[in-house]
C-alpha cells in the first residue's frame, strides 16, 4: 500500500479524495484525511444558507458512510502540528505520528483580520466556519434581546456581501463597511458597483464606502466603529470578512518554500519544494497567486491526484477568475479582464437604472475580440459571453449586439451553442468541455441528459450551465438523426397526447393493459401518474382508483409536508365562507392541533395532520358541509374572486357568484397540471384573474375572458380571448379550451407554456374553440359535460367506505403512529422540527 | 438548527442494515398477502423498526426495505411509487422522488445515498420478512 495523507478536510481536500477514488488503480493507495474541524467536509460556498435554515448536514459534501465505503480513513477534530519531511512523517496535536509516501496540504485559508485596535473585543467575529456561524447566531440572539438592531460587516467583497445577507437573515440591520471606494473592488467597476449598491440598499442593507476603521469602540464588547474624522458608526456586532490568508504555517514550519505574503509555493504539478508534498486550494501559491475560488481549487485537486498516480496532467498556465453568482438576490457576473486599460481596448457600457441593469463589455482595439466584462442585475448573457471570451471567438460587427441583442432583425447575435469549439469549457465547476458532452452522446456512451450528467458530472456544481448542457445534448441527439421526441419516460415511446388518444381509442382502463400493449417494463413514478391522470380525464375516475399508481399527494388525497404529515384543504368556492363553517374549521384545527394558514387561493390550509387521522378529520368536515378542495391534485384548484357588485361600490357585475359557478363546474377536473381561475368585478382586478389559467373580468356590456396566465416561477399575464361576452359564452369557450388543453398538453405543462408551444398560437386556438375549425367542438363540449356530470367528492367516497379507509394507516400491522414525527412551537402554533 | 433531530435520525438510520436470505434468523409474519395492495406497498412495524413492504404483483415479486428515506430522513418510502428502470425494480420516494433499487438498495439517481433491503418470502398467504435480530 502506498500511503497518502491529506491535511485539511475542506471542499478542496474532499474533492481530492473524490477525484482520487474515481481513478483506476486507486486500490494500491491508502488515503488518510486529517481535519481540525469536528465534521465532514462541507460546502463553504453556500455557508450563508446555514442562517437561512440549512443544517450542517445539508451543507455536507458527502454522506456519513462515504469515507468508509471508499476505504478512506477520516480523522476529524485532529490537527496536524508538524511535518517531518526527512523521514516522511507527520504528528498531530494528540501526539500521534503517521508516516506517508505522499502528503497533500489542503489546509485552505483563514479569515484575514486587519490590525485594527479593538478587534479582540466581544461581539467581533470572523466568517469562515460553521462554528463561527454558531457563535454569530448566539451573539445576535443575545444582543437582540437587549434591544440592539445594528450590526456591521467589514469588507464589501463577495464574502462580505454574503455575510451581510446572513446578518440580515438573523434579523439585524446590516452595515457593510468597505475601505475601497466601491463594492467588490476586484470584480466591479464604479458603474457596476453603484448599480449593485442601489439594488442592495433597497433591501435595507446600508453601504459605507471609502471608510477606514480607526478603532473598535466599546468597553469589553463592541458598541461602534470609529472611522476617520471622528465619524462613529454605532453597531453591537461586527463580522469581519475582509479577505483570506493562506493557512501555510504547517508548510512554513516544515521548511517548504513560501511566498512573501504567504502561501506554499507550488509548480504546475501542484508539487511544493519537497517533491513528495503537494499543496492544493487556497494554501497553494501558484504563479504568485492565491486562488480563492472553488473551481481552480477543484482543478488543483485533480492535478495533484493525477500526478501522485504518475499521470501527465498539469495545471493550466493562466487560471480564469470569471464568476457568476446571485448575491442577495442580485445577479452579478464578471469575466476576463473586467477593467481594461485604454490602450488595450474600449468598453461598451449599457446602464438601465429603471431595471437595475448594468452591462459592460471590453472590446479589443481592432474590434474583433471580447476581452472581458461585467454584468449586474441580469447575467443571463454570461454563459455566451464567457464562451466567446474564453475561446477567442469572433464577435458581431456591432459588438453592442452582444449585450443589447440584435435589433431590427430576427437573427440572434449569439448563434447556437453548437458554434462553440469542442474545447469550450461548458461546466467550469467540473471542468467539462463541449466536446466531452457531445462525444458521450455521439459515441453512444450516453443516451440521455441524465446519462451525460452521471458520466461527466456537468451541472452538478453550481448548476449555472444547465441550459447549455440541455441544448448541447438535444443538438447532439439530433446530429445522430435521432428524432428528439417528447416521450413520457423509458416505458413509453409516446408523448402524453399520444397516450391519451391510445387510451381513449382502445378503451384501456388500467395501467397494466396500457403497459402490456404499448409500453415496456413496469412503469415508474413518471408514467404512472400521467396514466392515472389520463384515466381521470377520460372516465372521471377519482383518485380512489388506481391508488398505488397515483402521485404522492393524490394517493392520500392530501398534500404531504416536510415531516411526512399532511395538510388538509377543503373547498371554499370563490373564497366565500359562512361564519359557521369558519368555526368548524377552527374546531377541527383545534381538536387535531393543526397549524392553520390562509392560502393564496382564498381558502384555509390545515397542516400537520397525521395519516391515521385524515379520515376522521374529513368526516367532521364533510358532516359540516365541506368537500374535497383537490389541493393535492393536478386539477382545478380555486377560482379566486373579488366581492363584486353585491357589496363593492365600483363593481360592474357579480364576480363572486360567477366564480362559485365556475368552481363548481370544473371542480375535480384532472388535467396535465394544476388549473387556477379568477373573476374580477371590474378592471381594478382585485381577484388577480389575469394571473390565472383562466381569468374573467366584468366590463361594460359583459365579461372579458382571458386565458393561459399563471403566477409561479415564470409569471405570465393571461391573454385576451374574447371580449364582452355573456356568461354562457364564457362557459362554452372555457369547456372547449380546457378540454383541448387536457387532451393535448404534455405532463406538468401549465396552460401558458402549452399555448407558447401550440403551433399557430392564440389565433389557432381561437379558431379551434370559437370557429370550430377542427370540427371537434361538439365532442369537446360533450366530453366536458360528461366529466361535470360524473363529479364525485373523493373524500366523501373514502369516509363512506371502510375498504378505502384502510390505506390511511402508518403501519398495516399495527395501530401505532410514526413516533418520529415531532413538532416545535412557532408563533403560538406548531411547525415540524427542522431538518 | 435541527441538529438534534438529525443526530436522532442518524441513530435510527444506523438500525437499518441489509439482510441476505442466508443470514436470516427470524422470519417475521408481517401480515397476509391481501394486506398489501397490488403493485404497491405498506409500512409494517417490527420491534423498533419500520419496514416498507412491496407487493410487486406485475413481476410476481415481493420486496422489503427500510421505510426511512435517507435523503431527508423521513419515514415515508412505503408511500412511494414502485416501478422499474432498465428492468431493475425500484422505489421512488414520495417527497423528492429519489429512487432506490429494491434489489440491493442502491440509489439510482447517481447520489451516494442507499437503503437497507430485507428478504421476503410468501408461505401460503403469509408475508414473511427476514431479520437477523
Amino acid at each position: 500500500m502506498i500511503k497518502i495523507i491529506v491535511v485539511g478536510n475542506g471542499m478542496v481536500g474532499f474533492k481530492f479524495c473524490e477525484k482520487f477514488v474515481s481513478k483506476s488503480g486507486q486500490e494500491k493507495y491508502q488515503i488518510t484525511v486529517f481535519g481540525e474541524e469536528p465534521r465532514r467536509a462541507y460546502d463553504r460556498v453556500h455557508l450563508s444558507e446555514y442562517f437561512a435554515g440549512k443544517t450542517a448536514d445539508d451543507l455536507s459534501m458527502s454522506t456519513a458512510t462515504w469515507y468508509e465505503e471508499n476505504n478512506i480513513i477520516l480523522n476529524t477534530s485532529e490537527l496536524v502540528t508538524d511535518i517531518h519531511k526527512e523521514n516522511k512523517t507527520i504528528t498531530t496535536h494528540l501526539e500521534k505520528t503517521h508516516s506517508y509516501d505522499y502528503l497533500v496540504l489542503a489546509t485552505g485559508s483563514a479569515a484575514f483580520v486587519p490590525p485594527i485596535e479593538g478587534v479582540e473585543k466581544e461581539g467581533v467575529f470572523v466568517y469562515r466556519t460553521i462554528e463561527d456561524l454558531d457563535a454569530i447566531m448566539a451573539y445576535a440572539k443575545k444582543i437582540k434581546q437587549n434591544g440592539s438592531t445594528e450590526a456591521a460587516v467589514l469588507g464589501g467583497g463577495l464574502l462580505g456581501l454574503e455575510a451581510a445577507k446572513a446578518v440580515r437573515d438573523l434579523g439585524l440591520n446590516p452595515h457593510v463597511v468597505e475601505f475601497a471606494p466601491r463594492l467588490m473592488p476586484r470584480q466591479l467597476d464604479k458603474g457596476a458597483s453603484n448599480m449593485l449598491r442601489s439594488k442592495i440598499e433597497e433591501l435595507n442593507i446600508k453601504i459605507h464606502l471609502s471608510k477606514s476603521t480607526q478603532y473598535i469602540d466599546g468597553e469589553n464588547a463592541i458598541t461602534g466603529m470609529m472611522f476617520e474624522e471622528e465619524e462613529l458608526l454605532k453597531v453591537d456586532m461586527l463580522v469581519i470578512s475582509a479577505g483570506i490568508k493562506p493557512r501555510d504555517e504547517l508548510g512554513r514550519g516544515a521548511g517548504l518554500e513560501v511566498g512573501v505574503r504567504g502561501g506554499v509555493v507550488v509548480n504546475n504539478k501542484m508539487q511544493t519544494s519537497d517533491p513528495n508534498i503537494y499543496a492544493i486550494g487556497e494554501v497553494a501559491l501558484y504563479n504568485h497567486m492565491i486562488y480563492g475560488l472553488v473551481a481552480p481549487g477543484y482543478e488543483m485537486a485533480d492535478v495533484a491526484a493525477e500526478q501522485i498516480m504518475q499521470g501527465e496532467k498539469t495545471m493550466r498556465e493562466s487560471i480564469d477568475m470569471s464568476t457568476q453568482l446571485k448575491l442577495i438576490g442580485v445577479e452579478v457576473a464578471s469575466f476576463g479582464d473586467p477593467f481594461i486599460e485604454q490602450q488595450e481596448g474600449t468598453p461598451i457600457v449599457y446602464e438601465n437604472k429603471l431595471n437595475g441593469i448594468y452591462k459592460r463589455i471590453n472590446i479589443s482595439k481592432d474590434g474583433k475580440a471580447l476581452l472581458g466584462g461585467i454584468l449586474v442585475g441580469d447575467s443571463s448573457d454570461y454563459n455566451t459571453l464567457f464562451q466567446i471570451y474564453s475561446n477567442g471567438m469572433a464577435i458581431p460587427k456591432n459588438p453592442e449586439d452582444l449585450i443589447l441583442g440584435a435589433r431590427g432583425s430576427e437573427s440572434s447575435s449569439m448563434g447556437s451553442v453548437m458554434d462553440l469549439p469542442d474545447t469550450a469549457v461548458i461546466c467550469s465547476c467540473e471542468n467539462v468541455t463541449k466536446g466531452s458532452i457531445c462525444c458521450s452522446i455521439t459515441d453512444g456512451t450516453s443516451e440521455t441528459l441524465g446519462d451525460v450528467v452521471k458520466l461527466t458530472k456537468a451541472t452538478t456544481g453550481c448548476g449555472g450551465c444547465k441550459p447549455m448542457v440541455v441544448d448541447l445534448v438535444k443538438e447532439a441527439q439530433k446530429s445522430l438523426g435521432k428524432e428528439v421526441k417528447d416521450v413520457v419516460c423509458e416505458h413509453f415511446a409516446y408523448s402524453r397526447q399520444e397516450l391519451y388518444d391510445i387510451v381513449k381509442i382502445n378503451k384501456f382502463t388500467n395501467h397494466n393493459e396500457v403497459l402490456g400493449t404499448v409500453g415496456k417494463g413496469d412503469g415508474c413514478e413518471i408514467c404512472k401518474p400521467v396514466l392515472s391522470s389520463i384515466f381521470s380525464s377520460i372516465y372521471n375516475d377519482t383518485a380512489n382508483k388506481h391508488v398505488p399508481e397515483q402521485d404522492s399527494n393524490d394517493r392520500y388525497l392530501a398534500n404531504i409536508q416536510r415531516n411526512g404529515t399532511y395538510s388538509v384543504v377543503p373547498r371554499v368556492t370563490g373564497g366565500e365562507i359562512t361564519a359557521d363553517k369558519l368555526i368548524v374549521l377552527g374546531e377541527v384545527a383545534k381538536k387535531y392541533n393543526l397549524y392553520t394558514k390562509i392560502t393564496g387561493g382564498q381558502r384555509i390550509d390545515l397542516f400537520g395532520a397525521q395519516l391515521n387521522d385524515l379520515p376522521d378529520i374529513w368526516k367532521l368536515l364533510i358532516d359540516s358541509g365541506f368537500e374535497s378542495g383537490h389541493a393535492y391534485g393536478k386539477s382545478l384548484r380555486t377560482v379566486k374572486s373579488c366581492v363584486g357588485n353585491t357589496w363593492c361600490r365600483y363593481g360592474m357585475d357579480d364576480s363572486t357568484t360567477f366564480a362559485i359557478e365556475l368552481e363548481n363546474r370544473y371542480k375535480g377536473l384532472r388535467s396535465p397540471h394544476k388549473i387556477k381561475g379568477g373573476v374580477s368585478g371590474c378592471i381594478r382586478e382585485c381577484a388577480e384573474a389575469r394571473g390565472k389559467d383562466f381569468g374573467i373580468i366584468a366590463v361594460d356590456g359583459g365579461w372579458n375572458l382571458y386565458i393561459c396566465g399563471n403566477g409561479g416561477a415564470n409569471p405570465k399575464h393571461a391573454v385576451l380571448f374574447a371580449e364582452q361576452v355573456d356568461k354562457e359564452t364564457c362557459f362554452k369557450y372555457l369547456d372547449r379550451f380546457l378540454m383541448y388543453y387536457i387532451r393535448t398538453a404534455g405532463p406538468l405543462i401549465r396552460t401558458s407554456t402549452w399555448l407558447e408551444k401550440l403551433e399557430g398560437g392564440l389565433d389557432y386556438l381561437k379558431q379551434v374553440v370559437i370557429e370550430d375549425s377542427l370540427g371537434i367542438a361538439e365532442t369537446l363540449d360533450k366530453e366536458m359535460q360528461g366529466l361535470v356530470d360524473s363529479y364525485a367528492c373523493e373524500w366523501t367516497e373514502v369516509i363512506e367506505s371502510p375498504e378505502l379507509q384502510k390505506r390511511f394507516r402508518h403501519f398495516s400491522n399495527s395501530d401505532d403512529r410514526d413516533e418520529n414525527i415531532e413538532f416545535v412551537p412557532m408563533r403560538d402554533q406548531i411547525m415540524p422540527r427542522p431538518w | 438548527m435541527g441538529t438534534k433531530k438529525k443526530i436522532q435520525m442518524e441513530n435510527i438510520l444506523s438500525k437499518y442494515e441489509s439482510v441476505t436470505p442466508q443470514d436470516v434468523t427470524v422470519w417475521f409474519k408481517a401480515g397476509k398477502t391481501s394486506d398489501f395492495p397490488a403493485d404497491g406497498g405498506n409500512c409494517i412495524k417490527y420491534k423498533d423498526k419500520q419496514i416498507a413492504v412491496f407487493n410487486f404483483e406485475r413481476r410476481n415479486e415481493w420486496y422489503a426495505c427500510q421505510n426511512l428515506c435517507p435523503h431527508k430522513m423521513e419515514m415515508i418510502l412505503s408511500r412511494g411509487m414502485i416501478g422499474s428502470t432498465d428492468d431493475i425494480p425500484k422505489i421512488a420516494c414520495p417527497m423528492h422522488k429519489k429512487t432506490f433499487s429494491l434489489k440491493d438498495g442502491s440509489n439510482l439517481n447517481g447520489d451516494d445515498l442507499k437503503i437497507a433491503t430485507y428478504p421476503v418470502k410468501i408461505v401460503e398467504d403469509e408475508v414473511l420478512i427476514g431479520f437477523i435480530d
